[in-house]
């Protein structure tokens, strides 16, 4: 693997909706070419903390932030930063699968038209290389016209996936990518996330433990909007240096 | 022997059920009631004649040409304001207003608009239309009055059609990298426009069949021509109906022809509702 440098970065950062805090003093670190995965109890702020990655958090108002967002050292709250650039570099995909009720490849030619990509041939082979980044290719490509929502879930998530892959971002938010689909589906995003990492930087917020042990090279394990430990997953799950990590990976609450 | 419990439930299950049915019976039975009594009596005052021709000799012979086409005429000016304005604030209200104390004013203040009575936007037209603008009693005058009548029903349905968008639309076209404008026009107007569209033209159907808010601010008692700009009298089907309901000398020779007009009216009002359900009809279709 290559070497760990570091491509997103947060220093003490709060969150707040309205006067509620909903993350304190989180600072870690996001590695190129590795997966992190955040975990921790419902409502702990794993998604919270991840929006705020890409400013989808501002879309929600009367929130607020403080500290410091760094993505290749530059910070992402900066005065001249274009949060419509920074999430083209910063791509996201859903909780839910969520595919615009157009056909499959309008689906992904959406992300390239609304960026200034007209030419058809380039909007078709940027499509085909996307599909089969999502390892969706063979099952789709004879019925790109057909509506998107004629997938089946597992599907919709990795043409979603495509769809954010299609724009040519640096990293990908995953948003607990695989809590609306089924087992074998789950198995096949995990798979794709393993080589998204050769060529992404990957972070994804899961409630399944398993899945976080499975997939990711980091973990932080969060609780009540607090970074309670971040370190190497293997690490994190057989010797956490905090009581209340080894309570939560073992099962005794959560 | 006590009736089960659960054959109870199925009881009371089908009592709701039949209360329900006659409510709807009875609202049905409102509405053909009147189409049957209207179409009766005004049915024999409908011929070609009567579409296509001015009234004549006080308005007991002729017809009501004109009257026809100045509802239509005023009905156009209505939708040039309502449409626009109604969609955009629509879209102002729910895709971009902060939950603010004066958008919360913004939209209390439009939802009791709607409940002003029409004679209100009547005197409000003359004043502003008619006197301050110099728009005289016109077509333009009465138009714009019906158009600032209806925009709270287009403004309220356009957001009802706005809020059935799932945010996950909005959400998705950003990650991607749109702008807030990007995302709303290519990602949620598309599917928001057919119930923008339908709540609209209800809209505009009701303004069609009112007779208050024209009658000081451009529409004529009676009128042998065609107006010919927006800043002539004209005759609307629903003022003509009241001069020959109420206001005319002979009864007897006017009754019918009234009847043959509220027919008309009726016809114009449930053409463009029918309108407005095949429109969104067909927009929906084609966006599967």
């Amino acid at each position: 693997m290559p070497d760990l440098i570091p491509r997103i970065e947060t220093r003490r950062l709060n969150f707040y909706y309205g006067a509620t805090k909903a993350l304190k003093d989180i600072s870690l670190v996001c590695y190129a070419n590795r997966v992190t995965a955040i975990i921790g109890p419902s409502g702990c702020g794993k998604s919270t903390f991840i929006r705020t990655l890409n400013r989808m958090s501002d879309v929600v108002p009367a929130t607020r932030v403080e500290g410091e967002v760094l993505l290749d050292g530059q910070s992402i709250h900066g005065p001249k930063v274009d949060v419509v650039e920074l999430r083209k570099r910063v791509g996201m995909v859903f909780q839910k699968p969520n595919p615009f009720p157009k056909s499959i490849f309008d689906n992904i030619a959406y992300g390239l038209r609304i960026n200034g990509i007209r030419n058809r041939d380039r909007i078709s082979e940027i499509a085909e290389r996307s599909l089969r980044e999502a390892a969706l290719w063979d099952e789709v490509k004879d019925r790109l016209d057909e509506n998107a929502f004629s997938l089946s879930g597992g599907q919709q998530q990795r043409l979603c996936i495509a769809r954010a892959l299609a724009v040519e971002p640096e990293v990908i938010l995953f948003d607990e990518p695989c809590s609306a689909i089924d087992p074998i589906a789950t198995a096949k995003i995990e798979d794709l996330i393993q080589h998204l990492k050769e060529k992404y930087t990957v972070i994804i917020v899961t409630h399944n433990m398993q899945q976080a042990a499975r997939v990711s090279d980091f973990t932080a394990f969060l609780m009540l909007g607090e970074l309670i430990e971040f370190g190497v997953t293997d690490k994190i799950f057989t010797a956490p240096a905090n009581k209340l990590t080894e309570d939560y990976v073992t099962g005794r609450f959560g | 022997m006590s009736v089960k419990p659960a054959t109870r439930k199925k009881i009371i299950q089908g009592i709701g059920f039949f209360l329900l049915r006659v409510c709807l019976y009875i609202v049905l039975a409102v509405l053909l009631l009147i189409l049957y009594d209207v179409g009766k009596k005004g049915g024999g005052a409908i011929s070609w004649q009567f579409l296509t021709q001015a009234p004549r000799r006080g308005m007991t012979e002729g017809g009501i040409f004109p009257a026809i086409m100045g509802t239509f005429l005023v009905t156009i000016v209505t939708a040039v304001l309502a449409i626009p304005l109604g969609m955009f604030s629509a879209i102002y209200l729910n895709e971009y207003a902060r939950k603010s104390r004066l958008n919360r004013m913004i939209r209390l203040a439009i939802r009791n608009l709607s409940g002003v009575p029409s004679i209100v936007y009547g005197l409000f037209g003359v004043i502003l239309f008619v006197n301050i603008l110099k728009f005289g009693t016109s077509i333009l005058s009465a138009g714009l009055t019906l158009g600032l009548m209806t925009l709270p029903w287009t403004i309220t349905a356009s957001e009802e059609a706005l809020k059935t968008i799932p945010n996950s639309y909005r959400e998705g076209s950003l990650a991607l990298g749109a702008t807030k404008w990007q995302a709303i026009r290519t990602n949620v107007l598309p599917y928001a426009l057919p119930g923008m569209l339908t709540g609209t033209v209800l809209g505009l159907a009701r303004a069609a069949g009112e007779t208050a808010p024209i009658m000081f601010t451009g529409a004529a008692f009676s009128l042998p021509f065609l107006p010919r700009s927006l800043s002539d009298q004209f005759m609307a089907l629903p003022y003509h109906l009241y001069i020959m309901a109420t206001q005319h000398h002979d009864i007897a020779k006017a009754r019918p022809l009234a009847y043959g007009t509220a027919l008309v009216l009726i016809v114009f009002v449930l053409g463009m509702n029918m309108g407005a359900v095949l429109l969104r009809y067909r927009l929906r279709r084609k966006k599967r």
